[in-house]
């Protein structure tokens, strides 16, 4: 395995630093008093060149913006994300495009209906100007179709003729074109059949491997992200509520959270599942407008104290590189 | 699936059809008219149709036929110009409008909404009676009036692609706003452009025939379809064939077109 490696690479690839992303919210229709959707709201944390980073959560829980947020297609409101120590800005983020790319969770959203698979994948080669010439153009596009399991007489037909899996392995291929190091999947495999999410996944950590990519990988599918990853983070309403190696935290999961989630997954034994004792979580997730004072879990915690709904908790390092932010573990 | 495939579109098949018959004449009509269509005859004045002039002649004599065929052609260049200047302008006020947002789309689109409240036929009315009747101008004037239609047109659609997934990554691939709004949005228009081209279409056949009734387009003794119709109104009564013509070629012009353009639209 490539644990090894990333163990001897421990070089920092990407830091997120207090990222905030808040969205300008209008309350109702008539009113002109508007109010801040905080989508992100100060968040940190680092990825190491080589490592796949999971990031979990339920819907509207800010996951999404992160990865956009760090690749700027959104503004931040404040905070930074630097890429090999290079703070990505308005300007820093010309050079760096080519470094960073994204894998998109809706495949049918994400290829242009109007272009030819050769030229969606050869599109990024003419913009930054990797292919001198017609056949070099050429032959880069077969590799790419070849790397992702496609097959070269595909690249003069059309996004339509093509199924999910397949034309996610079109947009995984667009997004090595460049040759990137880092690239953010966005929930690559929620809209694929099941039979398929397997095969994109050992494409992606096979090419990993062969590549030396580093992946922020977005998903609300733990057990996914549980293979993938090597460590995990778990989000709660625009907030890390905790940062593990991905091993610890299916053994040992701290935040109460992260155990109701875990507690979520279905397990293939029918006796196993009627004993294990399922959390379930009572209410909705509150809105990101008007969030619960103190720790934002409180609402929902069934371990919630008075202490909560006063002070936020701050995310500490309980275990050896296990941050979780939770007031049960005050000491 | 193709349009005329299924059974509904009817409609569709009929309106392919009337336009490819009319086009046929027209287009014939640029290298051959059976007469000349301008040459008179004092002799053959008001002859109602016979078997020499299919559908009759007017009153300077001239044959009704190569008019008509000579005439539908110069309308349908006209046309076919004022959809051109109309829609190019339209659809780069529309695509810059929808792409940029904020206050230059605001600004943009109050000036169209200003010059949309106005009845075309009367903004056209004052442009055409500032600068002067003409084929030229006319163009200009009703092209300018086409513009807020196409802008709308191509700035909504422009607003629904800018946030599909697929631009976002060209975004973030590097791509220019240039390279983004005409290589990845424009071509995606084509399902609500294609259609509301067609109408346009048939607006400037309209359009046109209206002002040159009025004596302000195309100017004699050059033909036009609306020129005609505004000669033959002063012999309506003793020479009706001499409106019929002009007139049943406007009719199935339009007509061919709305059922064009609306097979197309149904065309999912």
């Amino acid at each position: 395995m490539a644990v090894l490696e990333k163990a001897a690479g421990n070089e920092t690839l990407l830091e997120v630093e207090n990222l905030k992303k808040y969205f300008l919210a209008k309350k109702g229709m008539l009113s002109s008093q508007t109010a801040w959707l905080k989508a992100v709201d100060d968040v940190s944390f680092n990825i190491n060149k080589g490592e796949t980073l999971g990031l979990v959560g339920e819907s509207g829980c800010g996951k999404t913006t992160i990865g956009r947020t760090i690749l700027h297609l959104y503004e931040p409101t404040s905070g930074t994300v630097k890429f090999k120590g290079r703070k990505i800005d308005k300007h820093s983020i010309k050079t760096l495009r080519r470094h960073m790319q994204i894998i998109f969770q809706d495949p049918f959203a994400s290829l242009n209906p109007r272009m030819t698979v050769g030229d969606i994948i050869g599109e990024p080669l003419d913009i930054h100007n990797l292919a001198k010439t017609k056949n070099e153009r050429k032959d880069r596009i077969l590799a790419l179709l070849e790397m992702v399991g496609l097959n070269p007489e595909h690249a003069n037909r059309y996004p339509h003729e093509f199924s999910g899996g397949q034309r996610q392995r079109i947009g995984i291929a667009r997004a090595l074109a460049v040759e990137p190091e880092f690239i953010v999947c966005d929930e690559p495999i929620s809209a694929l059949d099941v039979s398929i999410q397997a095969q994109v996944i050992n494409m992606l950590e096979d090419l990993q491997q062969e590549l030396g990519l580093t992946y922020l990988f977005i998903a609300h599918d733990l057990s996914v992200v549980k293979h993938i990853s090597d460590r995990v983070g778990v989000m709660y309403l625009g907030k890390l509520v905790e940062l593990s190696p991905s091993g610890k935290l299916y053994k040992n999961p701290l935040h109460p959270y992260t155990k109701a989630l875990l507690s979520a997954i279905p397990v293939p034994d029918p006796n196993l599942s009627r004993s294990r004792k399922r959390i379930i979580l009572e209410g909705d997730i509150p809105s990101p407008i008007n969030p619960p004072s103190g720790c934002r879990f409180r609402t929902r915690c069934p371990h919630a104290k008075p202490i909560c709904a006063e002070a936020e908790p701050v995310l500490k390092e309980l275990e050896k590189d296990h941050f979780c932010a939770c007031h049960l573990f005050d000491s | 699936m193709q349009p005329g495939k299924n059974k509904h579109d009817f409609n569709y098949i009929l309106g392919l059809s009337i336009t490819s018959l009319v086009l046929l004449v027209v287009l014939t009509g640029f290298f051959y008219t059976p007469y000349d269509p301008n040459k008179m005859d004092a002799a053959l004045r008001n002859s109602p149709p016979s078997l020499l002039h299919l559908f009759g002649t007017d009153n300077f004599g001239r044959d009704i036929l190569s008019r008509v065929m000579k005439g539908a052609g110069t309308t349908y260049i006209i046309a076919v110009s004022i959809v051109f200047v109309g829609a190019s302008l339209g659809t780069i006020v529309g695509a810059l409008t929808g792409y940029f947002g904020g206050w230059f789309d605001e600004a943009i689109m109050r000036l169209n909404d200003v010059l949309t409240s106005f009845p075309s036929i009367l903004l056209a009315l004052v442009f055409v009676s500032v600068f002067g009747p003409g084929s030229y101008n006319i163009i200009l004037a009703l092209g300018i009036i086409f513009v807020p239609s196409y802008a709308r047109v191509v700035r909504s659609e422009f607003i629904v692609l800018k946030e599909r997934d697929f631009v976002k990554n060209a975004k973030l691939m590097g791509a220019g706003n240039f390279r983004i709004m005409f290589v990845h949005i424009l071509p995606n228009t084509g399902r609500v452009l294609i259609p509301s081209l067609l109408i346009g279409f048939n607006n400037a056949v309209l359009a046109e025939a209206g002002l040159s009734f009025l004596g302000l387009g195309v100017q004699p003794p050059q033909a036009s379809l609306g020129r005609m119709l505004s000669e033959a109104q002063g012999y309506l009564l003793d020479s009706p064939w001499y409106a019929i013509a002009p007139g049943v070629m406007i009719i199935l012009t339009v007509l061919g077109f709305s059922l064009i353009s609306g097979g197309l639209a149904n065309e999912k």
